[in-house]
C-alpha cells in the first residue's frame, strides 16, 4: 500500500508544473479581459468620484505592477482565496463550495452508470463478436456517441416529463417539502434520473467500445489459452483472468474523461436547473463575472487532478507490476 | 488504390461516406434552394412540419423557415468543424513534432504545457475564451481549435519518438538536411496516418462543442447554427417540440457520418484489427 501511495504522490508532484502554467494562463486571461473588477463594480453602483475610484483600485491592488499582482494572485490561490464575485458579492470560494456537491453527485452517478452499462454491453458485444448482437450494440454505441447531450436532454424532457409525466423536467429535489433521510434520498434520485442518463450516454458509448476492444485483445493472449488448456470454464476465465486485464484501459479512461464530463455538466446543469458548478460557470459567463468563472475553472482543474490521483491508486491496485513487485 | 478498395468494402464506411456526401450536398445547395438570409421572417410562426408546402419542416416561433436554417446550418457546422479541426491539427502536429524530435528539455516544457491543457476541461476553457474575447464566429472557431490540440500533440510526439532514430532519418542527418526539413518533409509524412484518423474524432467533438455553445446562446447569434435552433426551440418545447427535435437530428447525423468515415479509414488502414 505504501508503494502505491508513494507512486501516486510522485505522479501528483509531476502535475505541479502544469498547474502553475494553468494559474499563470488564468491570470493573463484576466488581464486581457476588457475592464477590471473596479470597472464592474462601478458599473453596478453607477459610477463614483475619481478619488473613490483610486481608493478602490488601491484596495484591489490594481495600481501595482503586473508581476507583483501575479505573485499576489498565485499566493491567494494557494490559500484557496479565489477573490470576490463581482455579481453575487460573496467570496467565490464559498459559492463554489455550495455548488460542488451537486456537480460531484451528478458526475459520480453518470460515471457509474456509463461504466457499469458500458462494461456489460462491451462484454455482450465481445462474446457475440461479428454476430447481429455485436452489430446492434455497436450501432447503438455509435448513435449514443453522436447524439448531442443537450438535445437528448430536451427530448427526454418532452417524452418522460411532458408526454408521459413520469419524471420531473427540472430541479434538484422537491421544493417546499422538507424531506429527510431515505425519502430525501429517493426524492433527489428521482430528479437525477434524466440528467444522469443524458450526461452518461456519450461515455457509455466510449466505455462499451474500449471494453469490447480490450476484451478481444486480451482473449488472444497466451495466458488465456493456458487457462483453457487447464480446463477452466469460459466463465471462470472471463471473470478471473480476462476482465481484470481488460479493466485497466477502462480505469485510465475515467481519469481522461473527468474533464470532458465537467464540461458536459455545464450544459446538463443549465437545462435541468441543477445548482452545480457547471450552472455557476454558465451564469458567470452570461453575467461577465470573470473572477467566478476563473475560480470554477481552477477548482475543476484541481478536481481533475484529484480524480486522476484516485485513478492512479486504483490502477496500481489492479496491476501490481506498476508498483514494482 | 488498395486502401480505397479496402475502405469501401466495409458497410460502415459506405454508409458514412454516403451520409457525409449528402450533408455536403445539402450545405452546398443551401444558397440555391434557400437564397437570402435564413434568419429572416418567412411566414406565420409555429407551423408544424408537413402542414404547409412552402415550409416543409415548419417554422419556428419567430416565423423563420426551419428547412432554410437547417440547410444553411449544415454549411456553418461543416465549416466550423473543418476549420477548427485544421487549427487543432496544425498546433498539435507542430508541438508534437518539435517535442518528439528535439526531446530533452524542449520535450519537458512542451509536454507540461500539453498536460496543462489536458487538465483544464475543454468546454470550460471555451467558456472562458468566449467570456474574455466575445462570441463572434471567428473567436469561437479559433477557441475550439485551441482547446482540441493536446491529443494530436501526444499522437504526433509518440510517432516522432519512434521514427526519429530510423535509418532514413539518420541518413538525412548525415547528408546535412536541416532539422525543419527532416521534421516536416521526411518524418511527418510517415507520422500522419494516425493523426488523420484522429481528425474525425476532433471534427465530431468540434461540431458538438459549437452546437452546445450555440445552444447555450453563447455562440454567434447572427449565424444560422443548428445549436442556436435547438436552443430557440427550447422556449416552445412543451407544445412545438419539433423546433428543437429537427436540428438535433441534423447534428446527430453529421457527427455520426464523421465517426463512421473515421472508423472506416481506421479499419482500412489497420486490416489486422478487422479480421479478429
Amino acid at each position: 500500500m505504501t508503494h502505491i501511495l508513494t507512486l501516486a504522490l510522485r505522479r501528483l508532484l509531476t502535475t505541479i508544473p502544469a498547474l502553475v502554467i494553468i494559474l499563470i494562463a488564468l491570470f493573463l486571461l484576466l488581464q486581457l479581459a476588457p475592464g477590471d473588477t473596479v470597472d464592474a463594480l462601478l458599473a453596478q453602483i453607477g459610477g463614483a468620484e475619481s478619488s473613490v475610484i483610486d481608493e478602490m483600485r488601491h484596495q484591489y491592488e490594481l495600481d501595482q505592477s503586473t508581476s507583483s499582482r501575479l505573485i499576489n494572485y498565485l499566493w491567494r490561490l494557494v490559500h484557496l482565496d479565489l477573490g470576490q464575485s463581482a455579481i453575487y458579492n460573496k467570496p467565490v470560494s464559498h459559492m463554489i463550495l455550495e455548488r460542488l456537491p451537486a456537480t460531484l453527485l451528478l458526475m459520480v452517478c453518470a460515471m457509474f452508470l456509463a461504466f457499469t452499462f458500458g462494461t456489460i454491453l462491451g462484454i455482450l458485444s465481445a462474446q457475440k463478436v461479428n454476430r447481429w448482437q455485436d452489430t446492434l450494440i455497436s450501432i447503438l454505441g455509435l448513435i449514443f456517441y453522436s447524439t448531442p447531450s443537450f438535445w437528448l436532454a430536451l427530448m427526454g424532457i418532452v417524452f418522460f416529463s411532458i408526454y408521459l409525466n413520469w419524471l420531473p423536467p427540472s430541479g434538484f429535489g422537491s421544493i417546499g417539502e422538507s424531506l429527510t433521510g431515505i425519502s430525501a434520498f429517493f426524492d433527489i434520485a428521482w430528479y437525477l434520473i434524466l440528467p444522469t442518463t443524458t450526461l452518461a450516454l456519450v461515455y457509455l458509448a466510449i466505455y462499451l467500445r474500449i471494453m469490447r476492444a480490450s476484451l478481444l485483445e486480451v482473449s488472444t493472449l497466451d495466458f488465456v489459452k493456458t487457462s483453457k488448456a487447464k480446463g477452466l470454464s469460459s466463465r471462470q476465465i472471463l471473470v478471473n483472468h480476462i476482465l481484470r486485464n481488460a479493466m485497466l484501459p477502462m480505469i485510465t479512461l475515467i481519469g481522461l474523461q473527468a474533464g470532458t464530463m465537467l464540461g458536459g455538466s455545464v450544459v446538463i446543469e443549465t437545462i435541468f436547473a441543477i445548482p452545480g458548478l457547471g450552472r455557476l460557470a454558465y451564469d458567470s459567463v452570461v453575467q461577465r463575472d470573470l473572477n467566478t468563472l476563473l475560480g470554477v475553472v481552477f477548482v475543476s482543474a484541481i478536481l481533475v487532478i484529484i480524480i486522476n490521483f484516485i485513478v492512479d491508486m486504483l490502477y496500481a491496485k489492479l496491476d501490481p507490476r506498476i508498483t514494482g513487485h | 488504390m488498395a486502401i480505397l478498395k479496402d475502405y469501401f468494402r466495409s458497410p460502415i464506411a459506405r454508409i458514412g461516406t454516403i451520409l457525409l456526401l449528402l450533408i455536403i450536398i445539402i450545405a452546398l445547395s443551401a444558397d440555391w434552394f434557400f437564397p437570402g438570409n435564413p434568419l429572416r421572417l418567412a411566414g406565420r410562426p409555429l407551423q408544424w412540419p408537413f402542414t404547409n408546402p412552402k415550409f416543409i419542416l415548419g417554422t419556428d416561433q419567430a416565423g423563420r423557415n426551419i428547412a432554410a436554417q437547417l440547410f444553411h446550418g449544415a454549411k456553418v457546422s461543416l465549416i466550423i468543424g473543418l476549420i477548427s479541426t485544421f487549427i487543432a491539427i496544425i498546433i498539435g502536429v507542430v508541438i508534437g513534432a518539435i517535442s518528439g524530435f528535439y526531446g530533452r528539455w524542449v520535450d519537458d516544457i512542451l509536454m507540461r504545457l500539453t498536460e496543462a491543457f489536458q487538465i483544464l476541461p475543454n468546454f470550460l476553457l471555451l467558456l472562458v475564451a468566449v467570456a474574455v474575447f466575445g462570441s463572434t464566429i471567428n473567436i469561437v472557431v479559433i477557441a475550439i481549435g485551441v482547446v482540441s490540440w493536446p491529443p494530436v500533440a501526444r499522437l504526433t510526439r509518440a510517432e516522432f519518438l519512434s521514427l526519429r532514430n530510423r535509418e532514413f532519418v539518420q541518413a538525412g542527418k548525415t547528408i546535412g538536411m536541416s532539422s525543419t526539413r527532416l521534421m516536416f518533409k521526411e518524418i511527418l509524412p510517415n507520422a500522419l496516418p494516425p493523426v488523420i484518423m484522429y481528425a474525425s474524432v476532433i471534427l465530431s467533438t468540434a461540431i458538438l462543442m459549437e452546437s452546445a455553445l450555440a445552444f447555450l446562446s453563447l455562440s454567434d447569434p447572427n449565424i444560422s447554427s443548428w445549436g442556436n435552433l435547438v436552443g430557440n426551440g427550447r422556449l416552445v418545447l412543451r407544445q412545438q417540440w419539433y423546433v428543437s427535435a429537427i436540428p438535433g437530428i441534423a447534428i446527430l447525423l453529421t457527427v455520426l457520418s464523421a465517426s463512421l468515415v473515421g472508423q472506416g479509414i481506421n479499419d482500412a488502414l489497420n486490416p489486422r484489427l478487422k479480421k479478429r
